[in-house]
């Protein structure tokens, strides 16, 4: 497996300008010959594919939902991250380059990590050119929160509901283009595989979700923005629908899985509730800039509280452990994601849990209405205050909030050069579908950047410099009648038709439960060895027992939620055997991936540079073979490796 | 502790867009009140597999109310019959033991039955696509500060711009109008100083376009502001008449689509 970078030479905050100037362009009038399709229509697909239509390119845009508007990216509410030092209190593209590698836990790639933080800037002025409603002063200037794991105020926000407007933003750009003809719109329709001519991927397999017609797609090349794959766990803030088939797809036909280990569990979720939960809700980051966490000092008072029979309020002061401050006074409440679900799940562990389950803190208000006024505070947080009534039929301004940490995001994924272009040429990879960026660990409103910087200012350059490589000679030269096709289209309709003829007892949602159970269990917050073990084993049993007993009722010509459903699952299972791989690999503690036999004394995550520096790179070998681990090396020129600490 | 209860459902089932649909009818029995609607509708669809019946299909995706996607009238109400909630959000605790609850689709002419209870709800994609945007090309754009715009301002786009396209305010009208929709967008993008240089065409190119996807007319009846779940109010239409009315007007004199 070739794992070149493709990282420019020169000093780093020269690259991106000089690579850019070197790349191949292709002359207005030819790029119309060209045909790209971009699967996914969330922030980086859909910034992506109206981007490359505004430069001229023929595009086809695809979207399980019934509308690009409705992809995941509308979920995210704290905000989005720019270089922008508007409140001027010292940020810079120097700062969120360091933020970001940092609070990735020196596991990602350098390059890639500055060049995110240098377009950041620029995705605000485009977002606002679009009309995006950002929070403004009453100066008529733009307003700035401060976000976990920075101490510097660059969150751009829109209320609660930033991932909405920025989705939104792009959706509008999308539909100027799909009204002008420039791209095509593909609704409910599902990526199943990828075909590759002559090693470059030229076109890809999909499932109408309507009629139920499998049909074929040929490009010049691909760009795949499908997103993450946290509904691994079954239970996650994912939508229902998230799943991995298209990015598990590309990797059985020679993409490489990079970091699969890596997943983040956000600390801030509504405690789960019953085991007919279908998922979890998150309550934005941004409610800890002025919510303490907290758990009670007494195991005594905390059952009290579970049992129902003491309100929250009458704990006094004294008697609460406000852990985060406790234990990180510097970053106190706004300490990073992996590090506060940590800490969260060692109050739980150590019995002071709360909720019905023992399984939640409280994230507590009491203190800042006080300080602010509820109208203040109400202005902030409202529609998430509301939520969480909604869901739990408490009012969190009269009692504090419960959360728990859930399967958020995955910052683990295709793995991709510096131009995002994966092992397969031609197959561009950008959003969370990708594991360029993040590392180890996300910052909280880092994603939102991280979509729209490859869907406006990544893509849009690196494909058009791959179109222009290729030669406008071989433009539309692959159609759908090259036997590839057939062949890719054979595999995907065999798939479908085994799944319809097994005929057992057990529902799709049935065996994703159980695999959620397992990964949750053995590769979640805490990670052993011998449970991971544990978990690839079980993982293999279920698995060749789903392929002898699932049940998938309906038929393949209408819409089916169970078929699509079962094809998400039995992907899921051989996914979910990949991150455990990796995690069991990785015999270091990084970021979201906490491996239990290595913490310090004071239970703090323990890498070890040595011999974990490196991008762990999975290539498919085989059906009943073990996947290969290829590695690249993490190289750092800029930043000095240490500790990270928040203390 | 936890408060449970037994529902009758009567739920439409439709095979596809050209068959006749019908009312079925089943027993559900130890429903969690913390459970959501669609939980709930989740361990009906598990006891129908379980029978080797087809699950009832319907539209839902982030179960969190703000994709849009979940498009079902319960009792007669869009989204159900908690005020500034979608179905997803609505919780079974607004419920109560031996209730008989009715489940149908979006009921209105653009919105044909897929299956069940998923509609084809493209049209409302196809009025944004004639002129739901602010033209700004991707590195055209100036420094994001250039441009200050007032907070009233700000605010009040922020408001409209709250829809989540999810079409309640077209199932709930009698007349299936996409008024309430389609003012959302434009006084979103009308009211800011980036969105004026298209504001005319806007207004004419997506009022022309839902007309003629088949929506009907507005007749001020006020269900789609009390259906929306996120309370769109009824005056962004009357902002949506004023910029159609001045763009009409000035359209006469110098054409502008």
């Amino acid at each position: 497996m070739n794992l070149d970078s493709k990282i420019p030479e020169g000093p780093l905050s020269e690259k991106w300008s000089s690579h850019k100037f070197k790349m191949k362009l292709v002359n207005p009038a030819n790029r119309r010959k060209y045909h790209v399709i971009v699967v996914g229509s969330g922030l980086a697909g859909g910034a992506a594919a109206a981007s490359l239509a505004e430069q001229g390119y023929n595009v086809s845009c695809f979207c399980y939902q019934d509308s690009p508007r409705r992809a995941h990216s509308i979920a995210a509410q704290g905000g989005i991250n720019a270089a922008k030092n508007y409140q001027n209190d010292g940020d810079s593209v120097q700062r969120l380059f360091y933020d970001t590698v940092k609070g990735g836990d020196y596991r990602a790639r350098e390059a890639n990590v500055y060049r995110l933080a240098e377009v950041s800037a620029d995705i605000i002025d485009q977002c606002v050119a679009q009309g995006v409603p950002f929070a403004r002063e009453y100066g008529g200037y733009l307003a700035n929160r401060s976000f976990g794991g920075a101490q510097v105020s660059r969150t751009f926000y829109a209320r609660g509901q930033t991932g909405q407007q920025l989705l939104l933003g792009a959706y509008s750009a999308l539909s100027k283009q799909i009204g002008l003809g420039k791209v095509k719109m593909y609704n409910r329709h599902e990526m199943l595989d990828v075909v590759k001519v002559d090693g470059h991927a030229k076109g890809i397999i999909v499932r109408n979700m309507v009629s139920g017609e499998v049909s074929r797609h040929a490009s010049d090349c691909v760009v795949m923005a499908t997103g993450g794959y946290g509904n691994v766990f079954f239970l996650s803030t994912n939508a229902q629908g998230c799943n991995v088939t298209a990015a598990h797809r590309a990797y059985k036909r020679g993409a490489g899985m990079a970091n699969p280990c890596y997943t983040q569990i956000h600390p801030t979720c509504i405690p789960v509730h019953g085991d007919k939960q279908s998922k979890l809700t998150l309550m934005s980051e941004s409610l800890r800039n002025d919510g303490r966490v907290w758990a009670p000092m007494d195991k005594e008072a905390a059952k009290k509280i579970r049992e129902g029979k003491l309100n929250p309020n009458d704990v006094p002061e004294e008697e609460r452990d406000y852990f985060l401050e406790r234990k990180y006074p510097s970053f106190g409440n706004l300490a990073p994601r992996d590090i506060s679900s940590r800490a969260a799940k060692e109050a739980c562990d150590d019995g002071r849990g709360v909720a019905t389950t023992g399984l939640g803190v409280f994230l507590d208000f009491r203190d800042a209405i006080k300080r602010d006024g509820k109208h203040t505070i109400e202005e902030r947080y409202g529609n998430l205050f509301d939520m969480y009534q909604c869901i739990t039929g408490d009012n969190p301004y009269e009692t504090p909030m419960m959360i728990f940490p859930a399967v958020h995001y995955t910052m683990g994924g295709l793995w991709v050069d510096y131009n995002l272009e994966s092992t397969i040429p031609g197959m561009f990879v950008g959003g969370e579908a990708n594991f360029s960026d993040h590392g180890a660990n996300r910052l909280g409103a880092s994603a939102l950047m991280q979509g729209l910087a490859d869907g406006y200012f990544v893509l849009p350059y690196t494909v058009g410099n791959y179109l222009g490589e290729q030669g406008v000679a071989a433009a539309g030269q692959v159609t759908t009648d090259h036997p590839a096709f057939a062949e890719v289209e054979a595999d995907v309709k065999g798939r479908i038709d085994k799944l319809l003829t097994i005929n057992g007892t057990e529902s799709p949602r049935s065996f994703h439960k159980r695999l959620g159970h397992i990964m949750w269990e053995k590769c979640g917050m805490s990670r052993t060895e011998a449970g991971l073990k544990e978990a690839i084993q079980e993982i293999q049993a279920l698995r060749k027992e789903f392929w002898g007993n699932v049940k998938v009722v309906g038929d393949a010509d209408s819409i089916n939620p169970e078929l699509e459903r079962a094809g998400r699952v039995a992907d899921f299972l051989e996914f979910g055997e990949i991150l455990c791989r990796d995690a069991l690999m990785r015999e270091e503690s990084c970021g979201g991936h906490f491996r239990a036999e290595h913490q310090t004394d004071d239970g703090e995550a323990m890498r070890d540079d040595e011999k974990y520096a490196f991008v762990g790179v999975w290539g498919y070998e085989g059906e009943d073979a073990e996947p290969a681990l290829h590695k690249e090396p993490l190289v750092y020129e800029n930043i000095k490796l240490a500790t990270r600490s928040y203390k | 502790m936890e408060k449970t209860m037994n529902l009758t459902l009567r739920v439409w089932r439709q095979k596809n867009r050209l068959s006749v649909g019908k009312f079925e009818t089943y027993q559900l029995s130890d429903i969690s009140e913390d459970s959501s609607f669609l939980e709930m509708l989740d361990i009906l669809s598990e006891q129908l597999v379980a029978d080797g019946h087809e699950p009832v299909a319907f539209d839902h995706d982030c179960r969190e109310g703000i994709c849009g996607m979940c498009s079902m009238t319960i009792n007669g109400m869009p989204h159900g019959p908690e005020q500034g909630t979608t179905a997803c959000q609505l919780h079974m605790r607004h419920f109560h033991d031996g209730q008989t609850i009715t489940i149908e689709p979006w009921r209105a002419k653009p919105f044909p039955v897929l299956k069940d209870l998923i509609v084809d709800r493209t049209p409302m994609d196809k009025i944004i696509q004639a002129g739901g945007f602010i033209t700004g090309r991707a590195g055209s754009a100036v420094d994001a500060n250039a441009m200050p715009i007032d907070k009233q301002t700000a605010d009040y786009a922020m408001d409209a711009a709250a829809c989540i396209g999810c079409g309640a305010c077209v199932a709930a009208c009698p007349n299936a109008s996409a008024m309430l929709f389609t003012a959302a967008k434009v006084s979103h993008m009308n009211s800011l100083p980036q969105g004026k240089a298209e504001k005319d065409r806007r207004s004419l190119a997506m009022v022309t376009t839902m007309d003629g996807e088949g929506f009907g007319g507005c007749t001020n009846i006020g269900e789609c502001e009390a259906a929306c779940p996120k309370g769109i109010p009824l005056d962004m239409i009357a902002q949506l008449n004023r910029d159609y009315a001045v763009a009409q007007v000035k359209n006469f004199f110098q054409p502008v689509l």
